[in-house]
């Protein structure tokens, strides 16, 4: 059958578990499916794994008892070890692998996996499977993950022999790294582990059907660069995918070239400096006014690595509806899905924004095109509506406050996780990123409990840099459990609870739009409330420093000792105002011309 | 709402049928027809998908199937440049009265005869959509107890392969 292979990557370095004499590149060695399992995660240079070991997988944790290359951190529950995995994935761009058992030990990991694939996490799943003699008769702790799995994993495979596992565990790499990142699911029967077979290295990856686009086409990049010469009012929509292509020093220089402003989404924060003047902030449903209308006003958009997601788009059909649209994007899928694109541009953004440099160059001879009076209406809508917030009525802690002196106390070089709801807004908003990966959230799939476990993640993956989770008080109770992983493998995170006593964002809506009627939103965690749990005896039965703070003149004390803290994780439970709202707002459903800049105030804008 | 006909050439690797038919359910699409066999080369079979959408959800289909890492190529067949079969078998019932005129509507429409039973026959027939529909239409009155179809079936006219295609490069 005719076929095309690929060529694994390879570590330069290739280090070998205790014990193993044989170059495994030179020579085949026996060997069992669970030792091939570890050999294959090592030589493809895997450092850190997050798992939980049960009946089904009990083979392979043996073999990983041993190994001196790859260190596990045992977690307190699946999920923790999948949210761990993409955190990790997301802050350095290494594949992160979360391993659990066959039945809910599996089914557990899918939130995560789901996440990851929302996001184009590079996530490699691997989980134990009962025999395959057992498969299909409802056996003890049996579930269909390959099956769970198929409508949330960009691939999965289901291994029954020892001797497919090298090929199997490279490929599942392979295709989680390359093209569009994802999640990628192993799952390895019990029986397959135990067997014998011989192992070999690099192994034959037979993937015909695998091909990744990743060098675009030069028309389409020349009639991209033409029309970002003649366009008046330019703005560069930027998504997650410039992070995952590490695209950010292009993109720079591009931006520069151009003139153009640019905006940052959710998934894209950090992609371009805050600090840049080009800059117009987060576009979408809470992005600032003078992003959001500057892709109303447009008359090019250049989507870069971005989706046109609902909550970006608000309703599509009024969506910048004067502008002309260039998508970039690795996956052909996603151009002209929401939104029809005048040039449609598939390659890696890495590349593409380099070509597209230098086209623009060729064809304005260097010098940046003539925006001026686009940046005067621009830079008037910032000068009227820059981000602000005001001081909650209720004489309690604004949480706004509180996030932006955590991103400014700590700094750039942070790595700053959030939850999902009204704390990931004001995360987003408020704390000023000046480089990729330093963002984590949970972006499309809006996973409370991300945060603990991804800034977990995180700081394995990133040691020397402060690792912040910004967490709600619900999300905090989803995932909280990985705090004991934190504090027994010497992982120092920071969680900052921003404790508002509710479901924030879905009381805000409820306040908004359900004329007050705050159904099942109180957690009474917050002021004047039972505060149960006590997240301060929670932080201190964990073995974690506790601190609680009620007012502002406490806030940067508190950071401060977090800061200093080290040899053990902190949470820090910031009692807040519950009544503060995220604006500016879109209401969903409507255009974004409708955005709010905070209750019943709308800009004025000229619309055409 | 149209219909179009895609040739998927696809691993065959067990679940492969699920992937493709989850992602027809999933995104929305709906599916008139499906069949599925082996094609020319060893491990690899081909599925003939007859899809009912307006022109740029099928766009969509065909970039999130090829999306899936088992599927090699598609192609939309045109209906001009392709043949294009439905294959039937039609349990109709029978007795000495209308045996006779049964028989005389499977020679019109070269059908075939594949079981004979006193009280009924099991027809075969291949064709378009067009010529079972008549056929069925016509045997209607005589009543018919049972049918089992198949999914439709298209090929390329001419000598072209899309197998080979996909290899050349």
């Amino acid at each position: 059958m005719p076929t095309e292979s690929q060529n694994v990557p390879m570590p330069p370095t290739p280090k070998t578990g205790a014990g193993a004499a044989a170059n495994p590149l030179t020579g085949p060695e026996t060997m069992t499916g669970s030792g091939a399992i570890l050999r294959s995660l090592e030589l493809l240079g895997i450092k850190d794994v997050f798992g939980l070991p049960g009946g089904a997988i009990i083979p392979f944790y043996d073999e990983l008892m041993s190994s001196t290359a790859i260190r596990h951190i045992l977690v307190r529950h699946e999920q923790g070890a999948g949210h761990a995995a993409e955190g990790y994935a997301s802050s350095s761009n290494k594949v992160g692998v979360a391993i659990a058992t066959s039945g809910p030990g599996a089914t557990n990991l899918v939130t995560a996996i789901a996440d990851a694939y929302m996001d184009s996490v590079p996530l490699l799943a691997i989980t134990g499977q009962v025999f395959s003699t057992l498969m299909g008769t409802d056996a003890f702790q049996e579930a269909d993950i390959v099956g769970i799995t198929m409508p949330i994993t960009k691939h999965s495979f289901l291994v029954k022999r020892a001797e497919d596992i090298p090929a199997t565990i490279a490929a599942a790499h392979l295709i989680a790294s390359t093209g569009r990142p994802g999640p990628v699911l192993v799952d390895i029967t019990k029986d397959a582990q135990q067997g014998e077979m011989v192992f070999t290295w690099p192994p034959k990856i037979d993937l015909p059907g695998y091909r990744p686009i990743t060098k675009a086409h030069g028309k389409q990049i020349q009639a991209a660069a033409q029309l970002l010469a003649e366009a008046k009012k330019p703005v560069l929509y930027v998504g997650g995918g410039v992070i995952r292509a590490q695209a950010s020093a292009e993109l720079k220089v591009l931006a520069e070239a151009s003139g153009a402003p640019v905006v940052t989404t959710l998934m894209a924060r950090g992609a371009f400096p805050d600090s840049h003047p080009q800059h117009l902030g987060m576009p979408g449903m809470h992005g600032t006014v003078p992003a959001v209308l500057s892709l109303q006003q447009a008359d090019l958009i250049i989507s870069l690595g971005a989706r046109f997601d609902d909550r970006v788009t608000g309703k599509v059909s009024l969506f910048a509806p004067l502008a002309k649209i260039v998508h970039v994007d690795v996956d052909p899928a996603e151009i002209s899905k929401i939104r029809n694109a005048d040039v449609p541009i598939v390659g890696d953004a890495k590349d593409v924004i380099a070509d597209l440099t230098a086209a623009l160059a060729e064809v304005t001879g260097g010098t940046a095109p003539d925006i001026a009076d686009w940046w005067t209406n621009l830079n008037d809508l910032r000068e009227r509506y820059p981000l602000g917030y005001s001081k909650p009525s209720d004489g309690l802690l604004a949480p706004q406050y509180v996030i932006q002196r955590i991103g400014e106390l700590t700094g750039p070089e942070g790595i700053y996780a959030a939850g999902v709801g009204q704390h990931q807004m004001w995360s987003a908003q408020f704390i000023k990123y000046e480089r990729p990966n330093a963002w984590l959230n949970s972006g499309g799939a809006g996973t409370m409990g991300y945060s603990v476990p991804a800034a977990m993640g995180a700081k394995v993956a990133e040691p020397d840099r402060v690792v912040w989770a910004i967490d709600g008080d619900g999300c905090f109770q989803m995932t909280n459990q990985e705090l004991a992983t934190c504090v027994i493998n010497n992982i120092p995170i920071k969680v900052a609870i921003i404790n508002n006593s509710s479901l924030g964002m879905v009381r805000q809506w409820q306040t908004m739009f359900y004329d007050g009627r705050h159904s099942f939103t109180d957690l009474n965690t917050g002021h004047e409330t039972a505060m149960v749990p006590d997240f301060v005896k929670l932080a201190d039965a964990y073995g974690a420093l506790g601190i609680r703070v009620r007012t502002e003149e406490e806030v940067d004390a508190a950071i401060k000792l977090a800061l200093e803290t080290n040899d053990r994780p902190v949470v820090i439970d910031f009692i807040v105002s519950r009544d503060a709202m995220v604006w500016p707002m879109v209401p969903q459903g409507l255009s974004n011309s409708s955005v709010q800049y905070a209750k019943d105030h709308a800009p004025a804008w000229e619309e055409e | 709402m149209s219909t179009h006909v895609l040739s998927l050439l696809v691993e065959d690797k067990p679940g492969l049928l699920t992937r493709v038919a989850g992602l027809f359910a999933r995104r929305g699409f709906n599916i008139e027809s499906l069949a599925v066999g082996h094609s020319e080369i060893e491990g690899l079979s081909r599925i003939t998908v007859v899809v009912d959408v307006d022109a740029l959800p099928l766009e969509q289909v065909t970039k999130q199937l090829n999306k899936l890492v088992n599927v090699i190529k598609i192609v939309e067949l045109d209906p001009a440049q392709s043949v294009q079969r439905e294959h039937m078998l039609i349990k109709v019932k029978v007795d000495n009265v209308t045996r006779s005129q049964v028989l005389e509507a499977v020679t019109l429409f070269r059908a075939r005869v594949v079981d004979v039973a006193t009280d009924a026959l099991v027809i075969e027939v291949t064709g378009d959509a067009g010529k079972t529909n008549a056929f069925l239409r016509v045997l209607e009155p005589y009543g018919i107890k049972e049918i089992a179809q198949s999914g439709r079936l298209a090929i390329g006219r001419g000598s072209k392969s899309i197998t080979e295609r996909v290899f050349k490069s």
